[in-house]
């Protein structure tokens, strides 16, 4: 059967990849259109129920929900492109280094990122907010840092098996340099075991953003994301408990369909279903 | 097993301070200058010294480095410029509630995840199986702390069975204070326990695919007998990973459920001390969390061996 042909077979990758691609192009559509602003405040209009006009209510300043949800969505996006980005590149550079030199190098590799885990993404931002201050910067720098020792043994594992393959072999008494032979075999290799851990850490990106911003410590106002809604909407949970919905169920859906989209990659690009299990590092959230 | 034990000794000694100075890098010595960061920008440079002094940020950063040590290890941990208190008398109560929180919520975790994860293993591709997988699949892609306000509307704000939030203390009676903390326990549970489930499952699933489980069902033995004699025991080391991975998330995520519930714990002190500017505060406290995540780690290595000696053997 082709690529093509399983992926649409399996359950997991179709429901996760029709989520993110609404989360995207939800995303997408919010920069050029919103139902109205998400900033404008209109406070006679607050707390308002869903209606015609105002599709999920309005939030306590009177601002509309749904624009607000939607342009939440680009937030979630930024914050997990450029957070994955850093822990992708870096993680996997260090990765395949320490698969390449082995020794005290690797050793070296593995000990930073065993310590890195001592400081979870939470306690980092908690850092980083105390010297320079809430923002949305701190939460990419926080959970950037946390994804890189996770890519880094992702990478060092797979690379290693790998460097035992009989075609590596070949190249390198073709003569080949070691450098070569990573960049040229080894990478394109681990690409699918790196790409399903992208969607997974893609994942516990929007969460950590979330509980970030919901503390206060990532994204700040005006700027709409759905943890700085769930944060407003519990002050009003008396009077408007409906607004506590609509921002958790926008965080769940697309984490949903992320992990969704990562585990039907693993099947797929692992035939033999032999690693069916969750092998992936559990999320910290 | 004597070499180690100690290797694993010196790697959890070295670990604690490379931590401390991460902590101290980043909150003393890059603001530059601790005094001007709580005073803010506008702070007139009399009283920026003044207080520089008072904190003793003004010697040199390896003496004030040790000096931190030297007080953490006799339990001095400094003044809260805040609250002019000493931050051991605002870190000991606010531990009270975090660390009951934490074991708390572990308990339930554990109790709910091995539950779930041994059922479906068992009822491997049937009904109770894909039940017990959708939900934790959607468990897993739950927030915490919206969980929490779930909890609280349900709980708390149409059924007014629970406090929405707020500690009464221990001195309240045993009762008062732990009803205060079944809401954020099962917020935590809940998401902990849906990870938990999943990996249950795929370990049992894995070691029942192993031929000593085969033999032992081909030899007579029931498979009752054979899971608790064969496949439990084989499948603890992946469970035991993520139980302490579980446990430190826990330790870390009571931050964020302690702002959900109101509750004056360790996350509640931390929280405010970003507020206040109270960098000592946040110091001692972010490096406390870590000290903890750090000792959890070095436990979960030492229970390996214990599970199976053999790992002692192997290069690390």
């Amino acid at each position: 059967m082709s690529l093509s042909a399983r992926a649409a077979g399996n359950r997991s990758f179709a429901v996760g990849g029709l989520l993110t691609l609404a989360l995207l192009a939800t995303a997408a559509l919010s920069l050029v259109w919103t139902p109205l602003s998400p900033y404008l405040i209109d406070v006679p209009q607050k707390l308002q129920l869903p209606s015609a006009r105002h599709w999920f209510g309005t939030d306590s300043l009177g601002r509309d929900v749904f624009s607000m949800l939607m342009v939440g969505a680009q937030n979630s996006i930024l914050v997990g492109v450029i957070a994955v980005s850093v822990g992708l590149l870096l993680g996997t550079a260090l990765g395949v280094l320490a698969a390449e030199r082995r020794g005290w190098v690797e050793e070296a590799v593995m000990r930073l990122a065993d310590f890195t885990f001592a400081f979870p993404a939470i306690l980092l931002a908690i850092m980083f907010t105390a010297v320079l201050g809430a923002g949305i910067v701190n939460s990419i720098i926080a959970i950037g840092i946390f994804n890189v020792p996770i890519f880094a043994r992702v990478a060092r594992g797979s690379a290693k098996a790998i460097w035992q393959r009989d075609f590596v072999m070949a190249a390198r008494a073709a003569g080949r340099n070691r450098l070569g032979i990573t960049l040229v075999h080894i990478l394109p290799n681990i690409l699918s075991v790196l790409s399903v851990q992208v969607t997974i850490q893609f994942a516990n990106a929007i969460l950590w953003e979330a509980a970030l911003s919901y503390l206060g410590l990532g994204t700040q106002p005006p700027q709409p994301s759905w943890g700085r809604m769930l944060n407003d909407a519990q002050a009003q949970l008396f009077q408007a408990p409906w607004l506590a919905l609509f921002p958790g169920f926008a965080i769940m859906l697309a984490v949903l369909g992320l992990n969704l989209l990562g585990d039907g990659l693993r099947d797929l690009l692992d035939p033999r279903g032999t690693r069916r299990a969750i092998a992936a590092p559990p999320a910290r959230r | 097993m004597g070499r180690f034990l100690l290797q694993r000794l010196a790697g959890f000694v070295a670990t604690l301070v490379a931590a401390s100075v991460v902590v101290f890098l980043v909150l003393e010595v890059l603001p530059g200058d601790a005094a001007q960061v709580m005073l803010g920008p506008e702070a007139p440079a009399e009283t920026v010294r003044a207080l520089a002094h008072k904190l003793g940020v003004d010697r040199p950063p390896l003496a004030r480095y040790l000096g931190w040590v030297e007080g953490m290890a006799t339990g001095d941990l400094g003044t809260s410029y805040a609250y002019d208190t000493p931050v051991g008398e605002l870190v000991a109560p606010s531990l009270a509630l975090t660390l009951p929180l934490a074991a708390l919520a572990m308990t339930l975790n554990t109790v709910l995840g091995l539950t779930l994860g041994l059922y479906a293993a068992s009822r491997h591709n049937r009904l109770g199986d894909i039940v017990v997988m959708s939900l934790s699949q959607i468990g897993i892609a739950l927030p915490t702390f919206w969980v929490g306000i779930l909890l609280i509307l349900l709980f708390a704000v149409a059924l007014g069975w629970l406090p929405a939030g707020g500690f009464p203390g221990w001195s309240a009676g045993f009762w008062p204070a732990l009803r205060a903390l079944i809401l954020p326990a099962v917020a935590l549970a809940l998401v902990q326990g849906a990870i938990l489930a999943r990996v249950t499952r795929a370990a049992v699933l894995d070691v029942m695919r192993e031929d000593f489980v085969r033999t032992a069902l081909a030899k007579g033995l029931s498979p009752g007998a054979a899971l608790r004699r064969h496949v439990l025991r084989n499948a603890m080391i992946p469970i035991v990973t993520v139980l302490g991975l579980q446990l430190s998330s826990l330790l870390v995520l009571t931050i964020v459920v302690e702002n959900v519930f109101s509750l004056p714990g360790l996350g509640h002190l931390i929280l405010n001390a970003i507020a206040n500017r109270d960098i000592v505060v946040v110091r001692d406290a972010v490096m406390l969390l870590a000290a903890m995540v750090v000792v959890v780690n070095f436990v979960v290595d030492l229970l390996y061996v214990a599970i199976d000696p053999r790992l002692s053997l192997r290069e690390p």
